[in-house]
C-alpha cells in the first residue's frame, strides 16, 4: 500500500487522525496494525495512546503537537519505511456460548422475525470465525468482523437498562459480548462465561485487534460446570495460534 | 486518612487519568477541569498526577484524622475548615481531626481538594481515577476512608493565594478546531453551529455534555473511530453531544468539533441551562 491510501487528519491540539479507505476489510485491519507496530518499536514520537478504529489510527501526543506538517512527514517515513518489526502473535480463541433459552432472552423473536429456527440461528452464529478489528465502547468490549449476512438483525428501538455481564448480541450488522453488565439496545443470544475485562488480572483483556474469536455451544450444565472452573481460576482457554 | 461525613452530589477522586490502555477500550478519565486540578497539586508543590478530590457543585463534609496541608481550586462552593471560611487557590494548614465542609455555590460547579504529595487510594491500571468495574467504587460514598500521607513540616508561610481569571468559569464562548467530519456539513449547518447559542441539556455528566439545540442532520453514521475529551459529535436526531473526560475511546456518530484542551476545562465549570457559543480558532 502506498502513502497516496491514508489521510492525516489534526485532531485537536493533541492528536492526529490517520484515516484508510472507509470499508471495513482485513487487509486494511493488518496495515493498521503493522503501522502500529512500527510507531511503538521506532519510539521517536513521544505518545501517549494509540486508538484504533475500523479504518483509522488515532495518535494521541504527550505535548501539544507545535508542527503538524512536520509530524506528518515523521508518520510517514514510518509508514513506509521497510522496518522489519518483530509481528505479535495473533491467536484464535474458542469461546464457549451457552444459547439456552434461559440467556438468549430474544432468540424467539429474532427466529419469528427472520423464519430462522433457533437451531440454525445457533449454528450460523457458531460457524463464523470473527476477527476483532479493535476493542472500544466498554473496557473489553471487541468490535467483530464476519457476522453471516443471515444474522443482520435491527437493534431494538428500545435499549435494556441492565444487560448482564457475558451476553453475547447482534446489533444490527456485528455481532459481541458485553463484558460487564450495562444498558444495551442489542439483541441477546446467549451467555458466555468467560470474562472478556477483570480488572484483576495482570492483563485485564486477554485478546487484541488482530486476533479472532470463534464462539461454541455448550449446555446449560456445561456453563455451570466452566463457571465454577473460572471462580476456581482451573478453566484454560483453547486458543490456536495463527501466524505459526 | 480522610473520612466522608456528606458525600456531596457526585464527588470522585481523579489524577491525570488511565492512558495507554486505549487498545482495551479503557476510557482515560482523569479530573474534568484539568487546569484547576494542576492549580491546586501546583500550589502545594505537587506532581500534576497527584490525585485529587473532584467535589460537584458541593455539599461536601470531610474530616481528615492526620495534619496536612490542603489547597483547594476551581469552583467556589464556600468551604470552610471548622466552620471557618477559607480561601481558594491558596495553602491551608489543617490541624488533626479538623472538618472541612462546602456550602452554597458562589460560581463554578467543580471544585479539587489537594492534599500535600496526593491522595492514596488504590491504583488501577496505573491510575487513581474512578472509573466503574475499574476502581472499586465510581463515586466516594459517606463513611468511605480515603488515605493520605502526614504532613507537618512548614511549606511556606506565604500567605498569598493565587487570582484565577473568573473569566474560566463565565465566558460562553468555547474555542474549538474544525472536526474531522465537518467538512461533511453543508454551509446552512455550518452557519448554525458556529452563529447558534447553544444551551446545555440536564444530560450532562463526567462522559459527556448533551445540548438541546437540534441542527439538521443528514449524514450518515461514520465506521467507529476514536473520540477524545473536547469531541463534539453530531447525533442522528441533530443533537449535539460534547464528549467529557470519562468518554468511551471510540465512537460511530460524526466528529464535527474538536474543544481546546482550555475550553474542555471551561466546559467542565458548567451545567445544566448554561449557554455556549462554539468558535472555530483553526482547522
Amino acid at each position: 500500500m502506498s502513502n497516496k491510501n491514508l489521510t492525516y487528519k489534526k485532531f485537536g491540539e493533541k492528536a492526529i487522525l490517520i484515516e484508510w479507505h472507509p470499508i471495513i476489510s482485513d487487509e486494511i485491519l493488518n496495515d493498521i496494525l503493522l503501522f502500529e507496530e512500527k510507531i511503538r518499536f521506532k519510539k521517536n514520537i513521544e505518545f501517549y495512546d494509540l486508538i484504533q478504529g475500523y479504518n483509522s489510527l488515532t495518535i494521541i501526543y504527550k505535548n501539544f503537537i507545535t508542527d503538524f506538517e512536520k509530524e506528518v512527514q515523521l508518520l510517514k517515513i514510518i509508514y513506509t519505511s521497510l522496518l522489519e518489526v518483530k509481528k505479535q502473535n495473533y491467536y484464535q480463541w474458542e469461546i464457549p456460548v451457552c444459547y439456552d433459552l434461559e440467556f438468549g432472552i430474544d432468540l424467539e423473536e429474532i427466529s419469528q422475525k427472520s423464519n430462522l429456527q433457533i437451531h440454525e440461528i445457533v449454528k450460523l452464529h457458531t460457524k463464523s470465525i470473527y476477527k476483532i478489528f479493535f476493542i472500544g465502547f466498554l473496557p473489553g468490549f471487541l468490535y467483530l468482523g464476519g457476522l453471516s449476512k443471515k444474522l443482520f438483525f435491527d437493534r431494538k428501538p428500545n435499549p435494556r437498562l441492565n444487560v448482564q455481564k457475558g451476553s453475547v448480541a447482534i446489533g444490527g450488522k456485528q455481532t459481541g459480548v458485553y463484558p460487564n453488565n450495562s444498558a444495551g439496545g442489542w439483541n441477546i443470544i446467549g451467555k458466555t462465561p468467560i470474562n472478556f475485562f477483570d480488572v484483576e488480572k495482570q492483563h485485564p483483556c486477554f485478546v487484541k485487534a488482530g486476533d479472532s474469536i470463534k464462539f461454541n455451544s455448550i449446555s446449560l450444565d456445561e456453563f455451570r460446570c466452566i463457571a465454577t472452573e473460572i471462580k476456581e481460576k482451573k478453566y484454560q482457554l483453547f486458543k490456536t495460534l495463527l501466524n505459526a | 486518612m480522610l473520612k466522608v461525613l456528606k458525600s456531596g452530589f457526585y464527588t470522585t477522586i481523579q489524577d491525570k487519568g488511565r492512558v495507554g490502555f486505549a487498545s482495551k477500550g479503557i476510557p482515560i478519565s482523569g479530573a474534568m477541569d484539568s487546569y484547576s486540578a494542576d492549580l491546586a497539586n501546583s500550589i502545594l508543590n505537587n506532581s500534576l498526577n497527584d490525585a485529587v478530590i473532584e467535589i460537584t457543585l458541593g455539599a461536601c463534609q470531610f474530616q481528615f484524622f492526620e495534619p496536612v496541608v490542603i489547597a483547594i481550586s476551581g469552583g467556589d462552593f464556600s468551604p470552610k475548615v471548622n466552620n471557618h471560611r477559607i480561601q481558594l487557590n491558596k495553602r491551608i494548614y489543617i490541624e488533626k481531626n479538623s472538618i472541612l465542609s462546602f456550602g452554597k455555590v458562589n460560581y463554578g460547579v467543580r471544585c479539587y481538594v489537594a492534599v500535600k504529595d496526593g491522595f492514596q487510594s488504590e491504583v488501577k491500571l496505573k491510575s487513581r481515577s474512578f472509573y466503574p468495574n475499574i476502581t472499586k467504587d465510581f463515586i466516594i460514598r459517606k463513611n468511605d476512608e480515603i488515605p493520605y500521607k502526614s504532613f507537618t513540616n512548614n511549606l511556606n508561610t506565604s500567605k498569598l493565594s493565587v487570582k484565577v481569571n473568573k473569566n474560566h468559569f463565565e465566558s460562553e464562548v468555547l474555542e474549538c478546531y474544525k472536526g474531522s467530519e465537518f467538512d461533511l456539513l453543508n454551509s446552512s449547518q455550518h452557519q448554525k453551529i458556529t452563529k447558534q447559542t447553544f444551551t446545555i441539556s440536564n444530560d450532562n455528566n463526567r462522559m459527556g455534555y448533551k445540548l438541546n439545540e437540534v441542527v439538521a442532520n443528514d449524514l450518515n453514521q461514520i465506521l467507529t473511530s476514536a473520540v477524545l475529551a473536547g469531541t463534539v459529535q453530531l447525533t442522528p436526531s441533530g443533537k449535539l453531544i460534547v464528549l467529557m473526560r470519562d468518554c468511551q475511546v471510540t465512537g460511530g456518530y460524526p466528529r464535527i468539533l474538536q474543544l481546546t484542551e482550555a475550553s474542555v476545562n471551561k466546559l467542565a465549570q458548567k451545567t445544566t441551562n448554561t449557554s455556549l457559543q462554539f468558535s472555530i480558532v483553526g482547522i
